[in-house]
């Protein structure tokens, strides 16, 4: 019988962090990533208004804020795409199943590991463009920003929704990789759907209500909740060692 | 009493723990009474003491239409020092990583560690059993006491620090403790991986090619603490390449091409597979050594490459000898050394991988 293991699920997530903080690439990535997607929203909120006038402020905001969930759509995909074939092309993978670690809690553990600092950095980013739409936005944009709870929720709930996602994806894509820069690659497609999603929102087909970021935020866990149990199946550990479909 | 030396000669395996090995051979022939070497026989033999270690049955492994090894049938009792032989590609790997529970067999059974090999049973099995891996597998970014950190944490282990510097200990890697593993030698990789699979103090212990990349001092060193790990009653099964190494170390060995070819101890390996030769040297040649060997009765045949050398073909060394050395002293011929010119194991595997064509499994 399995019984789940907090200790072993925070060993993964404690040794993946120190892993991570010590390959200056992944940390660089990490670091700048957010700050690219800032670019299109700081243009638009804070550059854009002061020049051309504005005729709804409250439809021309959706657009840069929604742009920020980008951030943790498009961030972990590279993390996730890695963890799995990264230590099959190390060689430590094997090692490291012949532990009694369980596939969930090796999935669990892999997946908080590229969740936390993806959230902690999302969140960060968000809280930075706020407080600088709170003190330097001309007043008719921070109101039109802060006046439409819909879209803070919608920017808050979908998040870990969209980043749950792409680390599904990425993580399915590096089960079945058997090289890094494949896998890489093909996570980074695990952010069409999310980007689509946001241009939807964002042109106006859908007006975004509280109603509307409710129901997208439950249909994303949905999927969300399905993608993650077809990476667990997946993740079996016979495919994890060989990188193949165990064959009888 | 015997005139002339007598000298101990133990032709068929080189080394200087020869003496240790339950499973080597030793003739020891003084003032002319043969000394019985310490029988092993019965102690290792598998299910004899309660419940073997590993019992495989008809195991088989495919990938797609290649199959890994097939029929494979096996145990090994507790403590057993099992060595597993084959040439590459033979499947050995496959096995390690079948009985570890990595891999599903396509069929038959196995009991690993007392439980019944089953994905179920996989974090049981692996709480009781240590593999290393034929690539030690170490993250390199991470020193090498944080690499067993995370392994102890796996585990779950309170103990870590105790258990990390003695396993760092055991293999003499205390003074690296805090290097990165990306800067460490092969060798001492293969070391660390060792250090990780004497942490979880195994009931069970799998070495894939433990002393493969290792330099002569380093694999001394690996095989003592192979006998230092059987004096402690831990199972291991051991693959190598390294026949003088399986002989010296082994019980018991299998040798594996996809299917067993045999099993057992190395000596009746050999006696099984040829047969047994005493080799006597003289100072001088005998005056006539056809006459002469044919008036003993344990002497089945002979033959002599070189004069005052001779190839004495016996049905059982133990008792032939010092039959003959009484006949050849009686005779009035100096001695200088009668010693078994055994077969070596390396002889055995090649007698069996030949057979099955070349040496490379398909
Ligand atoms: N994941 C896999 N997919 C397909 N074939 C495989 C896989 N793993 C092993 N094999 C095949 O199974 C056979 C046995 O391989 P294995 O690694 O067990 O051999 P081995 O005895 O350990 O060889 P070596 O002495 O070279 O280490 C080989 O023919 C190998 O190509
Ligand atoms: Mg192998």
């Amino acid at each position: 019988m399995n019984t789940f293991s907090s200790a072993r699920l925070m060993a993964v997530i404690r040794k993946e962090m120190r892993d991570y903080r010590r390959k200056r690439s992944i940390v660089v990535t990490m670091l700048i990533l957010p700050f690219m997607f800032l670019i299109e929203p700081v243009v638009a909120i804070f550059v854009v208004p002061a020049s051309s006038g504005v005729s709804d402020p409250r439809n021309y905001v959706i657009l840069p804020v929604l742009y920020l969930l980008l951030i943790p759509s498009i961030m972990p995909s590279t993390l996730a795409a890695f963890t799995v074939v990264g230590e099959r092309e190390q060689g430590t993978l094997e090692p490291l199943l012949t532990t009694p670690i369980s596939q969930q809690e090796f999935i669990a553990g892999k997946g908080a590991a590229v969740l936390i600092p993806t959230m902690a950095l999302t969140y960060g980013v968000y809280g930075l463009f706020l407080l600088a739409v709170e003190v330097f936005a001309k007043s008719v944009v921070s109101s039109a920003i802060f006046g439409q709870g819909s879209l803070l929720v919608a920017l808050i709930l979908m998040a870990p929704l969209l980043a749950s996602w792409s680390i599904a994806v990425g993580m399915a894509v590096s089960v079945r990789a058997t090289e890094i820069r494949v896998a890489q690659q093909l996570g980074a497609l695990a952010s069409i759907p999310p980007v689509l999603l946001i241009l939807i929102l964002a042109v106006g087909v859908i007006h975004p209500t509280l109603a509307v970021a409710l129901i997208f935020s439950i249909i994303l866990l949905g999927v969300d909740v399905r993608a993650i149990r077809i990476v667990a199946k997946m993740m079996n550990r016979e495919r994890l060692v060989t990188g193949s479909k165990p064959s009888r | 009493m015997v005139h002339g030396a007598l000298q101990l000669v133990h032709t068929g395996i080189k080394g200087s723990e020869r003496s240790t090995a339950p499973g080597g051979f030793l003739l020891t022939i003084e003032r002319g009474t043969a000394v019985h070497p310490p029988s092993a026989s019965s102690t290792f033999e598998a299910g004899v003491k309660g419940e073997p270690a590993l019992v495989v049955r008809h195991l088989t492994k495919r990938f797609g239409d290649r199959t890994a090894y097939a029929d494979v049938s096996f145990e090994v009792a507790h403590g057993e020092v099992f060595g597993f032989l084959g040439p590459n590609g033979a499947g050995k790997t496959t096995t390690v990583r079948t009985l570890g529970t990595l891999i599903a067999p396509s069929s038959g059974t196995a009991i690993v560690a007392g439980i019944p090999l089953s994905v179920e049973n996989g974090v049981e099995i692996r709480q009781r059993i240590g593999i290393m891996p034929e690539n030690p597998g170490l993250y390199d970014r991470l020193s090498v006491t944080e690499n067993l950190e995370y392994f102890a944490a796996l585990y779950g282990f309170r103990d870590a620090h105790v258990r990390i510097n003695d396993a760092l200990d055991a293999v003499n890697l205390a003074d690296r403790a805090q290097d990165l593993c990306g800067g460490l030698s092969k060798g001492l990789r293969q070391r660390v991986g060792l250090a990780r699979t004497l942490m979880s103090d195994p009931q069970i212990m799998f070495l894939d090619e433990p002393t493969s990349g290792l330099d002569p001092v380093a694999a001394l060193e690996v095989h003592t603490l192979i006998n230092s790990l059987r004096a402690k009653g831990v199972t291991i099964f051991l693959t190598t390449h390294r026949l003088d190494e399986a002989e010296k170390l082994c019980d018991r060995v299998a040798i594996l091409n996809t299917k067993l070819r045999t099993v057992g101890r190395p000596a009746d390996l050999r006696a099984q597979l040829f047969h047994n030769t005493l080799r006597v040297r003289t100072r001088t040649p005998l005056a006539n050594p056809g006459a002469f060997f044919a008036t003993l009765a344990s002497i089945n045949e002979w033959h002599s490459n070189e004069p005052g050398t001779y190839e004495l073909e016996v049905a059982d060394v133990q008792s032939a000898a010092p039959d003959i050395v009484r006949g050849l002293v009686g005779e009035g011929a100096d001695v200088i050394s009668v010693g078994e010119s055994a077969h070596s194991l390396e002889d055995v595997y090649l007698a069996l991988i030949d057979d099955d064509g070349n040496g490379t499994a398909s």
